[in-house]
Formats: C-alpha cells, sequence, structure tokens
C-alpha cells in the first residue's frame, strides 16, 4: 500500500529550477492520486506561456521523483493549461518535444545555470546571518565549514554545494565562487553585494509567481505552506 | 504633470499600448491565453478599484486611453511601444499602424514608436525603411520572444538583426526598447537571458537600448549589463505596480537598482493597460523605503531622482521639451556605478 505522504514527501524534494523552492510548497501540484501501484501527478503553473524548459524539467523531475518511492510502478505526471502541454506530455525528451526548436541535447547546461544562480542566493541567505551575529566580511573570507555553527539555512547551502561538485568537508573555505574557488578577503564585500542582487532577484520571482498562480486558480487556504496537501488529496 | 508637497513633476511613461485582444481579432489558442495571462498580471498586481473586467481589458476605447492617461493619470507625454504578435491576432495585438490613429488625432501627447522583424530579412528591411518614412520615429520597440512561422523568437545579436540595428543608425533612431519574454529559440536555453542585449549595446554604442522590465525575472542579469554598457536602459514597466502588490519586493528592486545603474538610467513606465499611471505615480512619489535593516544601505529616493524616472530621463532620449518649472531642483545624487564610455568594437 503506498502512503500519499510518501508520494508527496518525494515530490517535495523536486524544485522548481528557477526559484529554488519546492514545486509542492508553491501550489504546482494540484492533484495526485494513488491506484494500485499507480500515481497519477496533475502539475499546473502561474501562467500559460511560462518557459517550456522549467516546465519540462519539472514534469521530468516529479516522474523520476514518484518512482522512487518504494512500490510504486507506474507513474503518470501531467501538465496542464500551458500552451505547451501537449507537446511536453507526450514527450519523453525535451528535445523530442520541439524538433529542431532546440541547440544540443537535453536541458543539462539549462539546469546547471540556474543551479549556480542558487548557489549565490544561498550563499548570500547564509552569510547575511553570520554577519548580522556580528562577524565581519574579512572573518567569513577566512571561515571553513567547520566553523559554521547549524541552520537550515547552512543545510540548504551545502546540498547546494554538494550538487555542484564544491567541496563540502569541514575545512573547505565558506565563501567560493560556483566553480569552488575562494574568494579572496578584498573582494568578499563586492561578491556578496552581487550575490545579494541575485537573491533578491529570485526571492521576487518566486513571490510574483505565487501572486499569479492565486489569481489564476483562486486563493490559497490561510496558514502558509502545504495547502496542496489538502487538496491533493480531496 | 503631478504634484505633491510642493514638488513638481514632469510625468513621460515611457511604455503604452493601444491594444485590441477582442474575441474578434483573436486567431487562436495562444492568442486567447497571452491576453488572459496578461489579465491576470493586471488582477493580480492592481488595486481592486482598478481592475476592469476581461471584456474592457481586451479591447478598451480612445476615451478609456485619454481619460487614465492625461485626464486623471497625471501623464504629460506617453510612448507608444507596438507588438505585433500577427500569428496570434487577425490584424495584430498593438501595430503601429493602430498606435499611430491616436498620434495623428494627439500630436502633442504621443510619441510613436515603431519595430522590426528581422525574420523577414530584406524584404522587412526595406518595409521597416518604407515605415520609418512615414512615421518618422526615434525609437523602437523590439520583442524577441514573438513568434512567427516556425520561430519561436530571435536574438539581437542576430545577422538581420544587426543589419537592422545598423539601418537604425542610419536613419538616426536612436532608441531601441527591448522586451524579453519566454520561448525564445533555442527553447533549451534561458529564454529571459539579456546577454545579446549585452552584444548590441557594445557594438552600437550610438544606440541606446532600454530593456523593458528592467530584465525581470533576470534582475541580477541585467543589473550586471547595466555596469557593462554606459547606453543600456532600464524601462520599469511591470516593475511598477510591485509598489502596491509587493512593495517590499518593489523597494529592494529599486534599491538595486539605483546602486548598479543610477538614477539617470531610469525610466517610469505604466505598462497601459497592464495598469494604470495614476495609482503608479501618486504611489511612487510617496515611495519611501521600509524601516528595517534590509533597506538601510540603499541610496534615499529624494524628489529629484524621482523626477527624473518620472519623466525627466526619458525627455532626455526623446528629446522632449519640458517646462522651466519641471526642471530638477538639486545636483546629481551620484547613485550608480560610473560607467566609462567603451569605444565600439568591430562588426
Amino acid at each position: 500500500m503506498i502512503e500519499q505522504d510518501a508520494v508527496l514527501g518525494a515530490l517535495s524534494g523536486v524544485r522548481d529550477p528557477e526559484l529554488d523552492e519546492p514545486v509542492t510548497d508553491l501550489g504546482f501540484v494540484s492533484d495526485l492520486r494513488v491506484e494500485g501501484d499507480a500515481v497519477s501527478v496533475r502539475l499546473r503553473l502561474p501562467t500559460y506561456f511560462c518557459a517550456p524548459n522549467f516546465a519540462y524539467l519539472m514534469v521530468a523531475d516529479a516522474r523520476e521523483a514518484v518512482l522512487s518511492v518504494p512500490g510504486v510502478n507506474r507513474v503518470s505526471v501531467v501538465l496542464d493549461d500551458h500552451y505547451a502541454s501537449e507537446e511536453l506530455n507526450a514527450a519523453s525528451a525535451f528535445d523530442d518535444a520541439f524538433p529542431g526548436e532546440t541547440e544540443g541535447p537535453d536541458l543539462g547546461e539549462l539546469r546547471t545555470t540556474f543551479r549556480r544562480k542558487s548557489f549565490v542566493s544561498r550563499q548570500e541567505r547564509l552569510c547575511r546571518v553570520l554577519l548580522a551575529e556580528g562577524r565581519s566580511p574579512r572573518e567569513l573570507a577566512r571561515m571553513r565549514l567547520g566553523d559554521v555553527p547549524p541552520s537550515e539555512a547552512f543545510e540548504t547551502y551545502l546540498d547546494r554545494r554538494a550538487e555542484l561538485g564544491v567541496g563540502v568537508s569541514p575545512g573547505a573555505p565558506l565563501v567560493v565562487d560556483p566553480n569552488g574557488r575562494r574568494v579572496p578577503e578584498g573582494a568578499v564585500v563586492q561578491h556578496l553585494r552581487f550575490a545579494r542582487t541575485v537573491r533578491v532577484s529570485i526571492e521576487g520571482n518566486a513571490a510574483l509567481c505565487r501572486g499569479l498562480l492565486e489569481t489564476r486558480y483562486g486563493g490559497r487556504r490561510e496558514g502558509g505552506e502545504g495547502p496542496e496537501r489538502e487538496e491533493a488529496t480531496a | 504633470m503631478y504634484e505633491k508637497d510642493g514638488e513638481k513633476y514632469f510625468v513621460v511613461d515611457g511604455h503604452v499600448h493601444y491594444w485590441d485582444a477582442s474575441p474578434e481579432n483573436t486567431t487562436n489558442k495562444y492568442g486567447e491565453g497571452f491576453i488572459k495571462c496578461f489579465y491576470d498580471y493586471h488582477k493580480n498586481l492592481s488595486p481592486e478599484e482598478y481592475v476592469w473586467p476581461l471584456e474592457k481589458y481586451r479591447k478598451y476605447s480612445e476615451e478609456d486611453m485619454m481619460h487614465d492617461l492625461f485626464e486623471i493619470g497625471h501623464v504629460d507625454i506617453a510612448i507608444f511601444q507596438s507588438t505585433y504578435l500577427t500569428d496570434f491576432y487577425d490584424k495584430g495585438f498593438n501595430t503601429t499602424a493602430r498606435n499611430a490613429t491616436l498620434k495623428e488625432k494627439y500630436p502633442d501627447k504621443f510619441v510613436l514608436n515603431g519595430s522590426f522583424e528581422p525574420r523577414r530579412g530584406e524584404a522587412g528591411l526595406e518595409e521597416f525603411e518604407r515605415k520609418y518614412e512615414k512615421y518618422g520615429f526615434k525609437g523602437i520597440k523590439l520583442y524577441t520572444a514573438e513568434w512567427h512561422e516556425d520561430s519561436k523568437g530571435w536574438k539581437l545579436d542576430d545577422y538581420w538583426s544587426v543589419k537592422h540595428l545598423e539601418k537604425c543608425v542610419e536613419l538616426g533612431i536612436k532608441n531601441v526598447h527591448v522586451h524579453k519574454g519566454p520561448t525564445i529559440w533555442p527553447l533549451n536555453r534561458d529564454s529571459f537571458d539579456v546577454a545579446d542585449v549585452d552584444e548590441a549595446a557594445s557594438s552600437f554604442p550610438e544606440l541606446n537600448f532600454i530593456v523593458e522590465h528592467v530584465g525581470l525575472p533576470r534582475l541580477e542579469d541585467f543589473c550586471w549589463i547595466g555596469t557593462q554598457e554606459p547606453n543600456v536602459y532600464g524601462g520599469l514597466a511591470v516593475a511598477m505596480p510591485f509598489i502596491h502588490a509587493k512593495p517590499r519586493y518593489f523597494a529592494q528592486i529599486m534599491g538595486e537598482l539605483l546602486y548598479w545603474l543610477g538614477e539617470d538610467r531610469l525610466l517610469f513606465a505604466s505598462d497601459y493597460a497592464l495598469w494604470q499611471p495614476k495609482w503608479l505615480v501618486e504611489m511612487f512619489v510617496d515611495f519611501e523605503y521600509p524601516g528595517d535593516a534590509e533597506f538601510d544601505d540603499y541610496a534615499e529616493i529624494t524628489p529629484d531622482i524621482k523626477r527624473k524616472i518620472l519623466g525627466l530621463n526619458a525627455a532626455k532620449l526623446y528629446d522632449l521639451e519640458v517646462p522651466e518649472e519641471l526642471q530638477l531642483v538639486t545636483a546629481d545624487q551620484g547613485t550608480g556605478f560610473d560607467v566609462e564610455e567603451k569605444p565600439a568594437t568591430e562588426r
């Protein structure tokens, strides 16, 4: 017997690549059904014209996440109300969905571009906390991962470092660029200044997308995160 | 003109439309999806009392437009930015010809911008020149995500784009408004990537590139380009309405833009009829940063900075006459980076 919660748990690991938030928190999962060993999921997005490449990544990731749940043998993930719904739902690879419209294989490069952006943003969010606690930028430049007190911001930063192949050992420097190169002391202030712009951008986009989804499909229930959980089981 | 607390502001609305998305003019499901997507933006970010019914939103009248901009909207001059979308709408969404009907009737109220379609090659270039002769525009609006036959978009550094930009220089068209939207080719790349603007701005130092909606959702990339290219400007269409619905985010965007680009390279715009200038102008003049630490290090937005953004910067780009009493009061506030003039690169 497959628990819905197990499937939702797996789906909460799927993030919008651009907004760096779980699709379950963003309200993108509109329906979830379990029948025997088969799971069907419906996804929805804030606009009809949301970029099809990001949409494809979320559909593909959701499929993979659901299949990773023990006992699930069949999965169907359907994207609703999108101009390219038909193409995306039928495709097993993005290049097949839009023959002649892509350049080079797959969406790997796109995914990496946005992992790097969210790496920068997550680093800034963590450093902001450390600075607010009284450390100077110079001290940050000298810190190693082993010196950082535990926190959620630290955990999510480490996750992304690992995904990008940047070292996560306690001796590794804290402030590095997305290639893992240490940012020199004299450059830390400016590095974090630009990182702040990246964070503002990503957070703002997420806020806009939430608002548009709400306008398109009706208001979310009170209580913040996780209303889709209730909708999904309805 | 808008006046509040003894301060006067000359208002140029840098981006307005006179569109027709009526059911009769809508060609297919894409046109239907497009206007509904626009309507969700309108509904989501407008104060409730400014939300229109969908029917009116699809096709509003000349009277609506004149009233909302000039009678109550505080706008002195508005700039028409055409958006063709002829694959979605039978007669186009908001063509230069349609906008020209109002420009002819109210010549002092509007600046009329044109457009070009690089994917039509030589034929497009000839048509562009013919339109220029007919309308004599000083600026153009380019929508790089526009569909055309099998193509889902183009880039500013494509061969025929460069040919058209060279034609702009030749004709004396100075201002190039660039709108980035989703589904640009190739589809496996980031459709909002503004890197081709960087390329074009370097190649054409004699042109001004106004990036619409300040590059959103790629604010960071746009800010970066702004520090590299002195002839890149930010159009505030779409960013402005956050002032009501997401005021903290609006404050952050403004703080970032003033930090990276500075007060001389930002242009107010309502994107009418997406939003209406009346409430945008009024709220912007009242705008202050929230009081908490997140905003401590942002440059203050003085009345003169507001004057520049609301109208004086656009007036400079379009050689518009500004009455003496509406000019700046104080000296430059020195926001933004010093971007050195760069020599033109080979092209």
